[in-house]
This record gives C-alpha cells, sequence and structure tokens, in this order.
C-alpha cells in the first residue's frame, strides 16, 4: 500500500497548494471580482479535499459538509455579484 | 481494483484542481481567470465525487456525491456568469492584448439592457463606426 500512501499525499499536497495559489490571487487581486471569482475557486477545492478526507477516513456523513458548502458557496457569489453590480445601476439614480 | 480505479480517479481529479490554482493565479484578466478555474475546478470536483463513488460502491454514499457533482455542475456556470456580468457592468478592464469586446457600446450600463445592435446614443467616437458595419436586417 505504499504507492496509495504516495498518491495520496501528493494529491493533498497539490490541493493544498492550489488552494495556496488562490489565496494569494485573493489576497492581491486587483478588484473586487477577481476576490470574489477567487473566493469560489478556494470553496470548490474546499470540496475537493473534502472528498478526499472522505475517501480517507471512510465516513460518509463528511459528503454532507461538502453539499451545505457548495451550496453556502453558491449563494455568497450570488449575493456578492448583486453587491458588485448595484454601484452601477443606482449611480444614475434609479 | 476498485481501489486502484479511485486512486488514479483521485490523482486525475487533483491535477484538474491544480490547474485551476495556476491558472487563477497566473492568467492576465478577469475573464480569463474565471473560465478557467471555473471549468477546471468543476470537472475536478465531478474527478474526485466519482473517486469516492469507486471507493466506497454504497447506495448512501454514490446518491451524495452525484447529487453534490449535480448540484455543482448547475451551479458553477451559473455563478461565473453573474459575476462576469457583475464584472463588465461595473468595469473591470480586459487584458491589453484582447482582440475583439463584442459586448462594447451594446451594454447600456445603466439600465442594464442588451441591444443586438449599437446603441442609438454614441458614448465614443468607436461606436458610430461600428454601427455602420452591422448588418442592418438585425431584429432588436
Amino acid at each position: 500500500m505504499s504507492l496509495h500512501e504516495l498518491i495520496f499525499y501528493s494529491v493533498v499536497a497539490v490541493l493544498t497548494l492550489s488552494i495556496l495559489l488562490a489565496f494569494i490571487r485573493l489576497m492581491k487581486g486587483p478588484s473586487l471580482p477577481d476576490r470574489v471569482v477567487a473566493l469560489e475557486a478556494i470553496s470548490t477545492m474546499g470540496i475537493g479535499v473534502i472528498a478526499v478526507y472522505t475517501v480517507t477516513t471512510g465516513e460518509g456523513v463528511f459528503l454532507d459538509v461538502a453539499m451545505i458548502l457548495a451550496l453556502v458557496s453558491f449563494l455568497g457569489t450570488v449575493a456578492l455579484a448583486y453587491y458588485i453590480q448595484k454601484p452601477a445601476s443606482s449611480e444614475e439614480g434609479d | 481494483m476498485s481501489e486502484i480505479i479511485s486512486t488514479v480517479l483521485m490523482g486525475v481529479g487533483a491535477l484538474f484542481m491544480g490547474l485551476a490554482g495556476i491558472g487563477i493565479l497566473r492568467m492576465p484578466d478577469l475573464f480569463m481567470r474565471m473560465s478557467c478555474s471555473t471549468k477546471s475546478s468543476t470537472l475536478g470536483v465531478g474527478f474526485l465525487m466519482l473517486a469516492v463513488c469507486f471507493r466506497f460502491p454504497h447506495l448512501s454514499i454514490i446518491s451524495r456525491a452525484a447529487a453534490i457533482v449535480v448540484f455543482v455542475f448547475l451551479t458553477a456556470p451559473i455563478a461565473a456568469h453573474m459575476i462576469g456580468r457583475a464584472a463588465y457592468i461595473s468595469g473591470v478592464p480586459l487584458w491589453s492584448k484582447s482582440v475583439i469586446d463584442q459586448l462594447c457600446n451594446r451594454y447600456d450600463r445603466c439600465t442594464l439592457h442588451l441591444e443586438s445592435y449599437a446603441l442609438s446614443e454614441p458614448t465614443s467616437p468607436a461606436s458610430e463606426e461600428e454601427a455602420s458595419h452591422q448588418d442592418p436586417a438585425v431584429p432588436g
């Protein structure tokens, strides 16, 4: 089972690295939509981490957490999109 | 056998996730970043959930994983579309080397109304020239 462990650790390392890269974009993103995109990518990668953790521990309960995380991330993204486009539409005093 | 398939699928999913991470950092433009991260990470989630299904072939696990995959595949394009629309409305600049902006002068940013032809009141001298290039039979 050494190869399985090796692949598992490399998978966790790649996921962590991609979350770190998205977090760098979240920190230095020049505009607000950049940060929203980075946040959504981070939550999607979090769903992936939860899937890998489910494979490791064998607890199927964590998949519920992944489902709730997907739901909350979608709602947050939609709310932030409305927040981004609101100043442009109320600028002319509608 | 199912463990090997599961491990391979997990590796492929992690590869797509890594591509999404690299793309979201290295792409020069918001819209390219959004395209890259949305498509690639959605596919990565699909592969990882498939790995979970192959590892534990019970009905409860498979139904949850299928629900997650369907939900992510439904909501990720909608979320990306909403962010892209909001970003374009709020005036996020495109990459300086991008060759075409098909929504240029067709989106009324005050009323959020999309025209299939150029807007009647020109906001920049380029819009008149673009309107003359248009097919006159385009329906409103």
